[in-house]
């Protein structure tokens, strides 16, 4: 990982370092530190005083059944929301990597939703399924369907799912065709010729070939449904009705903003911040595997 | 070879016209509804086609915006947006790229280290350390400035790590060649490295384009005043009154305008854009 060819020089590397490490040191290491030692301490109601409370605020966190509640309902959008998305995607994925005629045009308008922001992407949706006044609200009551995502959490749920699964939908398209891209043709054609049929084709080659690509999208998926969906929720539940779509970094937002709780929120954000770590640790360690493949 | 069979050609194209329809849908709604009038909306009797009132809807919102909840012209807004994501984007490669150039060539007393303190930051979303960073932005004065808007999300690895690796990949005679030409380091940088970079340079400028444009939580928290809100925030506030109050095609030309930027330019900039997509999520 050296360059044979160096410069000699004293201070210029220094120098050019400096910017990065400075920004990283004071936005980025200092606040993690500072979320650390927050989640050892407790703040009266008024705060006036602060104690050390060692491990208080995570046993209390962690014997919390809410607390709990949420860490479930979070993998569980994470994995609606990668399930729905990623077979939608790989559907398009599969449908677009034939050569045809108009498939430049087909990418161009499949691929720029990601450039939505996720509090757009909530207020597109609240709007389109509001219950007094969406447009397709008018259909699900003419089908005899109860709709009031404001009400029922359930519903509501079902909303910022299928909002945050249409976003993602272009990312883990583009990826799928780079993936698809990237299998040898003559596999398929030695398959055509064996006799497999497309759709047995599909899912004896194509599928097994594209296990690495679903791996790290799925991957991506969770760590975009976990953060990405923040600005989502906001604009479109707040997290509610009760708490049917707080999810754990809505939670942190809440709990230390709203509720002004701070060594709770910091407690939870350590949390946060070790599954973020476990998460990426997957993913590199099969980004490396996939080097290797 | 592979069959291919006319039917299943018509199959793909009916799916992949499904498939832009639901993706489009949303988008298209939220246009209309920019250009109706808002008691019919508010009626829930919003039609599907276009209204006759675009230019007035638009105008109000650039210029004038809501008259209850923002009560600030969403192009302020957009102009906010603009210079934050300009300086997330321009700030973190600017400083990657000298830094990267630092580790890869220069040897250097605690080069590890400091490549390992930039690393590490990778792996965590300025989500999960929110109330300590504003409290220190807030202890540096930076609430309702830019600074304080770029600065927290400058820090952050993929820049360095992206042209670190490239720098690995530019062949060492360059380097020997511009050094019997007699440049030194600065030199070398200027005008071998730089220009070699600029594919690079311009497929991560469009990711942290979008990116920074779209920044929603950060901005959230460290603005209060109502002229230094970037669009999303604008978007947020104006649902914030009772349902009944809002003003929807306002509130649809904003989310339209907030799409306008970052969408036109993954169109226009597909190739950078996908270049930059696929190297930043290595």
């Amino acid at each position: 990982m050296q360059k044979q060819a160096i410069f000699q020089s004293k201070l210029l590397p220094y120098a050019l370092v400096a910017p990065q490490l400075a920004i990283v040191l004071i936005f980025f290491y200092w606040p993690a530190v500072q979320a650390v030692i927050q989640s050892f301490l407790l703040q009266d109601a008024f705060g006036l005083s602060t104690s050390f409370v060692w491990f208080e605020n995570y046993v209390e966190l962690l014997s919390d059944p809410a607390y709990f509640e949420t860490i479930v309902r979070t993998f569980f959008f994470s994995f609606a929301i990668a399930a729905s998305s990623l077979s939608v995607a790989l559907l398009l994925a599969v449908m677009a990597d034939k050569p045809m005629r108009g498939g430049a045009v087909y990418r161009t308008l499949l691929i720029w939703p990601y450039a939505v922001a996720p509090p757009v992407v909530g207020v597109l949706w609240v709007f389109m399924l509001h219950p007094s006044l969406g447009v397709l609200s008018r259909y699900l009551r003419a089908a005899g369907i109860e709709w009031n995502p404001l009400l029922d959490g359930n519903q509501a749920a079902t909303l910022v799912i299928l909002a945050a699964a249409w976003k993602q939908i272009s990312y883990n398209f583009l990826f799928f065709l780079a993936g698809l891209a990237s299998i040898p043709k003559s596999v398929l054609e030695a398959a055509a010729i064996d006799g497999a049929r497309p759709m047995r084709r599909f899912w004896t080659v194509t599928f097994p070939l594209l296990s690495p690509t679903i791996f790290f999208l799925l991957v991506v998926n969770i760590v975009y449904a976990f953060f990405d969906t923040f600005g989502i929720i906001d604009t479109m539940t707040r997290g509610g009705p009760g708490k049917s779509t707080e999810t754990l970094v809505y939670k942190v937002y809440n709990d230390g903003l709203i509720g002004g709780n701070l060594g709770s929120s910091a407690a939870q954000s350590v949390i946060l911040m070790v599954m973020v770590i476990v998460l990426t640790g997957i993913q590199f360690r099969f980004v490396e595997r996939k080097v290797t493949y | 070879m592979v069959e291919q069979e006319g039917f299943r050609r018509y199959i793909a194209h009916i799916i992949l016209w499904i498939g832009i329809a639901i993706v489009a849908f949303p988008v298209y709604v939220a246009f209309v509804a920019s250009t109706q009038d808002n008691a019919l909306i508010a009626n829930g009797q919003m039609s599907l086609l276009p209204g006759g009132h675009f230019f007035e809807v638009y105008y109000q919102t650039i210029f004038v915006g809501t008259s209850g909840s923002t009560r600030e012209p969403v192009g302020n807004m957009m102009l906010n947006s603009l210079v934050m994501a300009l300086a997330i984007a321009i700030g973190k490669i600017a400083i990657s790229i000298i830094s990267a150039y630092a580790i890869v060539y220069f040897r250097f007393p605690f080069r590890m280290p400091i490549f390992w303190i930039i690393f590490i930051t990778l792996m965590l979303p300025v989500e999960v350390r929110i109330y300590p960073t504003y409290k220190i932005v807030a202890d540096l004065h930076m609430l309702d400035s830019y600074a304080g808007l770029a600065l927290p999300l400058i820090a952050s690895a993929t820049a360095t790590l992206l042209f670190r690796q490239f720098f690995m990949t530019v062949p060492d005679e360059l380097l020997e060649a511009s050094r019997i030409d007699g440049a030194g380091p600065l030199r070398f940088f200027w005008d071998t490295l730089l220009p070699l970079s600029r594919t690079n340079m311009a497929a991560l400028f469009v990711i942290l384009f979008i990116l920074g444009w779209n920044q929603y939580l950060w901005p959230l928290l460290i603005t209060t005043r109502d002229d230094m809100q970037t669009i999303q925030i604008g978007i947020r506030k104006m649902m914030t009154t009772n349902d009944a109050l809002t003003e929807w095609p306002i509130v649809m030309a904003t989310a339209v305008l907030a799409m306008l930027p970052p969408v036109f330019v993954v169109v226009a900039m597909q190739k950078l854009f996908v270049r930059g997509l696929v190297e930043t999520e290595k």
